[in-house]
């Protein structure tokens, strides 16, 4: 996916959430780190264009929750963690991450979720949706599914930390 | 990334042992730190699973329960023995106390000790991590650490920055961990306190040696204002409390002539009237609450950074 075509797909998220927690509400966005952050700002800029309102957004760095640490060891640069104003209390959180393939971010976030509230509801909406899911965890808004085999890889890249907006194929050398 | 070596190694004994890169690793990863104790819900299930002994052979307030909330805070399950009222007070030794401990399985365990090197000693002698929360007059690593978050959230950069230690330098093992750690991230520090209380050479750490508080004043960016340690005092370092106050106190009125606005840290507990005044203790200069509260992110981040390896050290548990 290019540029126009991952702002494509965003704009179409945008809708599908309003359409889906019906209209800004209770709505707010969190962006799992790093460029869930950058998609979560996108897919907010493209609901305030068509709400005219701004919805509240936080970042969530799922590192503290993750189950493999004792396998790989600490990673010394955490994100940030920021919550949104006003917290997640009786909110609908949309949680936005760039890739979704085992699930088990998508279970160390919502773990974390719980411990900062109670949310009144938790939608999970990614841009890729890679497949082979090792937990029974389930995207309600996908981007775009590209099932791919198990040595390949899939980034999206986003213009803060990549320099571009695009969704890309077995790049074997990045992170 | 390595699959096993931990950014720090196996054990925290000290910061002369560290490289600059490993102490900026160290305050970079307590800053995740410190959001944790601002939320409802202070914990993260990080260290689940792992048990943490803190074995405490001298009081302490501040650092143990610092030490144990952090644990707490990363849900590893701790317990604490002190010298009075365990089998340290029938003779046993520290490698037997230990063993004994490990021979129950656990995964890391934090030391304060009355003799220098007790925590070196420990962690070559078992497999667990070991982390020195204070050794004798040698190093109390995550207090210079936090000292130094401290002097980093308010100045930004430390290169250049002037920091004195003021007072009994000589039984101070905070001074020690802060002249290694200051020193290896660049910043210039300063010493200042009665020649009694100041160890012979200790220029050769790298550091200025001041006579007189006010020139340390006039100098300094931040003064770290060291307890007189009154239970080590039996020898005459100083002719009288009243007189060191008078000498070496740091009060309002000396700070009013400094030159710009000094930082003000103190490691605890204080002598108020002894080595800081009231009003400076408690004015607007003092930072020594958010080094309380800094604590707490620097010993998660040790905690987290030692945790996550494999650390197995060859023959440990059949050497003496």
């Amino acid at each position: 996916m290019d540029g126009a075509d991952v702002r494509r797909a965003i704009g179409r998220m945008a809708h599908e959430v309003l359409e889906k927690l019906g209209g800004t509400g209770r709505l707010v966005l969190i962006g799992v780190q790093r460029r869930g952050v950058d998609l979560a700002d996108m897919i907010g800029e493209a609901i305030s264009a068509a709400e005219g309102k701004q919805v509240p957004t936080g970042t969530l760095d799922i590192t503290f929750y993750r189950d493999d640490l004792m396998a790989l060891g600490p990673r010394p640069l955490v994100g940030e963690t920021k919550l949104p104003p006003g917290g997640v209390d009786d909110r609908a959180v949309v949680l936005v991450d760039d890739v979704l393939y085992t699930g088990r971010t998508a279970r160390a976030a919502l773990n974390e979720l719980m411990d900062w509230g109670r949310p009144a509801r938790i939608v999970l909406c990614v841009l890729v949706d890679r497949g082979d899911r090792e937990l029974p965890i389930q995207p309600d808004i996908v981007g775009r599914e590209f099932p791919v085999l198990a040595n390949q890889r899939i980034d999206v890249l986003v213009p803060r930390l990549d320099g571009e907006l695009a969704v890309v194929l077995g790049r074997l050398d990045r992170r | 990334m390595s699959l096993t070596a931990t950014p720090l190694g196996k054990d925290l004994t000290g910061l002369e042992p560290l490289s600059a890169d490993q102490i900026r690793v160290i305050l970079d990863t307590a800053e995740p730190f410190k959001e944790i104790t601002a939320r409802r819900v202070k914990k993260v299930p990080m260290l689940r699973g792992k048990t943490i002994v803190n074995l405490f052979f001298e009081a302490s307030t501040r650092t143990r329960i610092s030490f144990e909330f952090a644990e707490k805070r990363l849900s590893a399950d701790t317990v604490n023995i002190g010298a009075v009222g365990s089998s340290v007070s029938k003779g046993e030794t520290l490698v037997d106390t230990a063993r004994n401990l490990e021979a129950m399985s656990i995964d890391m365990v934090v030391i304060r000790h009355w003799s220098a090197g007790a925590a070196a000693f420990l962690a070559a002698r078992i497999p667990s991590n070991v982390i020195n929360a204070g050794d004798g007059a040698h190093e109390h690593p995550t207090q210079g650490l936090l000292d130094i978050l401290t002097l980093r959230d308010h100045f930004g950069a430390l290169e250049g920055l002037r920091v004195c230690i003021v007072g009994d330098v000589l039984h101070s093992r905070v001074a020690r961990s802060n002249i290694y750690g200051l020193v290896k991230l660049g910043a210039e520090v300063g010493v200042c306190g009665p020649r009694t209380l100041l160890p012979a050479a200790i220029e050769e750490l790298g550091v200025t040696v001041f006579g007189h508080v006010e020139e340390a004043i006039e100098w300094a960016d931040a003064l770290n204002v060291l307890r007189l340690q009154l239970e080590r005092m039996q020898d005459g370092f100083v002719p009288s409390l009243r007189e060191y106050n008078r000498v070496f106190g740091i009060t309002r009125q000396r700070l009013e002539r400094a030159p710009g606005r000094l930082l003000i840290l103190h490691p605890g507990p204080m002598n108020r009237g002894v080595e800081i005044d009231s009003d400076v203790a408690d004015g607007p200069h003092s930072v020594i609450l958010q080094q309380v509260t800094n604590g707490v992110a620097i010993r998660m981040s040790v905690l987290y950074l030692l945790a996550g390896g494999a650390p197995h050290l060859a023959g440990a548990a059949s050497s003496p």
